[in-house]
């Protein structure tokens, strides 16, 4: 759920990478290392940006970049998305790889996770090979003592040949000795010899002959000689045509290499390494390298805290209570928001509607024109206020308690929990993550869909983001919900009720994105599903401060300022068309008199529609909409508690079926037009887009009209 | 001698890998995540429907799917997956 400006939107996606020759004086330096070994945690205390932290892989995906400064040196750190290596399955080890080959990185930080160095190596190795300004940053040392692991970077560093320092990112620990050795590398000071990767004999001759054929031709400042060539032997499609854009270099054109190649080949047949042993042979020898690496230098003590994470696992992930869990878990977050939002909802509406009275009083001091003062006061002030009483509470706490959770790590076993469904459906078990992701912002969850593999699973987690309810919808939901029950308050009944109604309504949405990429998996995006691993991160004590602090200014502020921007302008909108003559009525009540035959049929009327069609830049401001629209052509001037919003909706012909194809209807319908733009940014197709568009709305439509129906036709069975 | 996969473990149960079957891409991910012929593997548990299951692979847990699991041919089957970590 990384959910901040930069995530959404018009930042969401970031342009290739330039050699940027300009600011020589700098240094620059990327962290590069597996999912999930603190990545993000580091750079954030390195440059004390905020750069959203979560203990799930793939968080990062798109590259961030920030400052790190002490009293006498700079340095530019760039995070890149985590991978397992650089011979890239996924658009984000693609963005990783490209930028450590071919970026202008002076340095390249190895994050390795203290806890499995062996496997955190497999990478690193892998970039030593390309560039030798590498260091290594051992991270998680807290973490790898408490569950006994103990490595020892003074002996790590002697057999690799490159810097290695311990550090604990969460507390600062080894920063300053990590930027040292960072800026030692960088000016290429460390005076050591890298280790190499250790290749068959027959393997070796051959990068040899390519290294020679290939040395005239390669730029100074590019990947290493004999990386280059390990590459061109594997022959991949791909990176030899990645090669061949950074560098300008092309095999197949140049004669010398590629007599080199034929030769190369030759030894590689001759030894019996052609195709995929060759692949098996050169993964293998990095392995074992790795482990030769390892070995004698990692000390194990007794693992009694691992076997308690494994514990709560098989807990979590039990055959019995596994789902149902995860269901009370997220009732049991909802009922708190709930809860807690109810008061700190009612004191903000009442102080800010106190306040417009004020507003108009100043008004009339200034002798302000009535429709000016209509519009600022009745129209932009109204609904904003009604934004920020309605909104600011269930987020100010739903928020940070997910965050928690997801600190936690507890998504990762939702992902595996749900992981079977997924399945069944032909699609990803990573989808539930950017399904999580949903749940913050959806324009969000569609660029995290970037870590799913396979352009098809990816597609259809795209296409069915939007069916998970967004921060938008969550306190619309929310406030029809407490509607509902408003006569009967502060019970704890009601709000339990909510709770379980809301968790009903987030579990539709969960099975609708089931079933939407059953449909899509069977119809147009037929195809088997793909290979799928996913890493489970042992549990972390979440750092509940920090969480408190970044998620209320991170995302609360952030979506808030968002949706108050939308709904200032939207207000003054159907102010204006509640207030211009128009036919026999207003342009208001002519546009939902037009709609609203329509929109009867879906249960709906024509100024809830109409609502939803004006909320289109932001899914907050529909319920401060029909707002307006009621009270635009009813009487109740003041709208300060609940209970009169539900008189006004009553009055408004509103019944419970009205109440539930609204709910339905929020839950299903268009994304938003952030979410819009980033489909079609991601997809690069207006075809999927207009298809994210129109699956989540005709099944919102449909759903809608067999509620609004199959009550009618009950009704009616009724009074026959 | 039968030949088991990794899909065959039950949890609790370590074995060594003896050959990689995946292709392509799975393939390379087995391989990139350490699980190379040699290697020791537990596995750790399963998910509610028993599918996937999480292994523990080089002091990482790693959730694979049961198709995946089984091509992964493994042997020494054997209890105890509090032995080594």
């Amino acid at each position: 759920m990384g959910l901040t400006k930069h995530s959404t939107g018009v930042y969401a996606v970031h342009g290739t990478f330039g050699r940027e020759e300009g600011k020589s004086g700098v240094i620059k330096a990327a962290l590069a290392g597996n999912p999930n070994v603190g990545k993000s945690t580091l750079f954030n205390a390195l440059t004390g940006m905020d750069q959203h932290t979560g203990n799930w892989p793939g968080k990062t995906v798109t590259c961030a970049s920030g400052y790190w400064k002490s009293r006498d040196a700079g340095c530019m750190l760039i995070d890149l998305p985590g991978c397992y290596s650089l011979l890239a399955h996924s658009e984000e080890e693609a963005v990783a790889r490209d930028y450590i080959c071919f970026g202008d990185a002076d340095a390249v930080i190895a994050v390795c996770d203290a806890c499995c160095i062996e496997r955190s190596l497999n990478l690193a190795l892998q970039i030593m090979e390309i560039t030798p300004h590498v260091v290594i940053c051992l991270n998680l040392m807290d973490e790898a003592q408490k569950s006994g692991v103990l490595p020892n970077a003074v002996l790590l560093q002697e057999r690799l040949g490159v810097p290695v320092v311990p550090t604990c990112a969460r507390s600062g620990l080894g920063l300053e000795l990590l930027m040292q050795a960072v800026q030692d590398a960088a000016t290429g000071k460390t005076g050591q010899t890298a280790v190499r990767v250790k290749y068959p004999p027959a393997l070796e001759r051959a990068i040899a002959g390519m290294q020679n054929a290939l040395c005239p031709c390669m730029p100074e400042n590019g990947p290493s000689l004999r990386w280059t060539a390990l590459r061109l032997l594997e022959g991949d499609a791909r990176m030899t045509q990645a090669l061949a854009g950074h560098l300008g270099l092309a095999p197949h054109e140049a004669p010398a290499i590629e007599k080199a190649g034929k030769t190369a080949q030759n030894i590689l047949k001759a030894a019996g390494l052609a195709q995929q042993t060759l692949h098996d042979e050169i993964i293998e020898s990095i392995v074992h390298t790795a482990e030769d690496i390892c070995r004698g230098a990692v000390s194990r003590a007794a693992a009694s805290k691992t076997m308690r994470g494994y514990r709560i696992d098989r807990l979590l992930t039990g055959r019995r209570v596994g789902i149902p869990i995860m269901v009370l878990l997220l009732l049991f977050v909802f009922w708190l928001t709930i809860k807690g939002a109810n008061l700190p909802s009612q004191l903000l509406s009442h102080a800010l509607f106190a306040l417009e009275r004020t507003l108009h009083q100043a008004a009339a001091w200034m002798e302000m024109p009535a429709w000016l003062e209509g519009l600022l006061i009745d129209g932009m002030y109204r609904v904003l206020a009604w934004v920020v009483s309605v909104m600011l509470p269930p987020m100010a706490i739903f928020f940070p308690l997910f965050t928690l959770l997801e600190d936690l790590g507890y998504l990762p076993r939702v992902a595996f929990n749900l992981d079977h469904c997924l399945h069944r459906c032909s699609a990803c078990g990573k989808q539930a993550l950017t399904m999580a992701m949903g749940f913050g912002c959806n324009a969000a969850g569609v660029v995290g869909c970037r870590i799913i593999d396979s352009p098809r699973e990816r597609l259809i987690a795209i296409l069915t983001n939007s069916f998970v309810p967004c921060n938008g919808r969550f306190p619309m939901l929310i406030s029809i919900l407490t509607m509902l029950f408003a006569g009967t308050c502060g019970r704890f009944g009601t709000s339990m009720l909510s709770a379980l109604l809301l968790t009903g309504l987030v579990l539709l949405g969960v099975l609708m994105t089931f079933a939407a990429s059953r449909l899509l998996s069977k119809t147009v995006l037929k195809g088997m599903p793909s290979f799928f691993t996913l890493e489970l991160p042992p549990y972390r004590r979440p750092q509940v401060g920090k969480v408190l602090v970044r998620s209320v200014f991170d995302r609360t502020l952030f979506v808030l300022g968002r949706a108050a921007a939308v709904a200032a302008p939207a207000g003054m909108i159907i102010w204006i068309m509640a207030n211009t003559p128009f036919g026999d009525g207003t342009l208001l009540t002519q546009c939902a008199a037009l709609l609203d035959p329509f929109a009867r049929f879906f249960g709906l009327d024509g100024v809830i529609l109409l609502a939803f069609i004006l909320g289109f830049p932001a899914n907050e401001i529909v319920v401060p909409l029909i707002v307006m629209g009621y009270l635009a052509s009813g009487s109740i001037a003041e709208m300060a508690s609940l209970e009169a919003m539900r008189t006004l909706f009553a009055e408004n012909g509103w019944t419970w079926v009205t109440a539930v194809c609204t709910m339905l209807f929020s839950l299903l319908h268009w994304p938003c037009s952030t979410t819009c733009l980033t489909i079609y940014r991601e997809t690069q197709s207006l075809k999927w887009t207009a298809a994210a568009f129109v699956l989540p709305a005709a099944a919102g439509f449909g759903l809608c009209a067999v509620v609004a129906n199959g009550a009618r036709l009950a009704q009616y069975l009724l009074a026959v | 001698m039968k030949e088991y996969t990794l899909a065959q473990l039950a949890p609790g149960e370590c074995a060594q890998v003896e050959r990689l079957c995946a292709k392509a891409g799975m393939r390379r991910r087995m391989q990139e995540i350490g699980l190379i012929p040699g290697t020791q593997v537990c596995c750790m548990f399963q998910s509610p429907s028993g599918d996937p299951a999480a292994y523990r692979i080089r002091g990482a847990l790693i959730a694979l799917r049961r198709q995946d699991a089984h091509t992964v041919l493994v042997k020494d089957v054997r209890k105890g997956a509090q032995e080594w970590d």
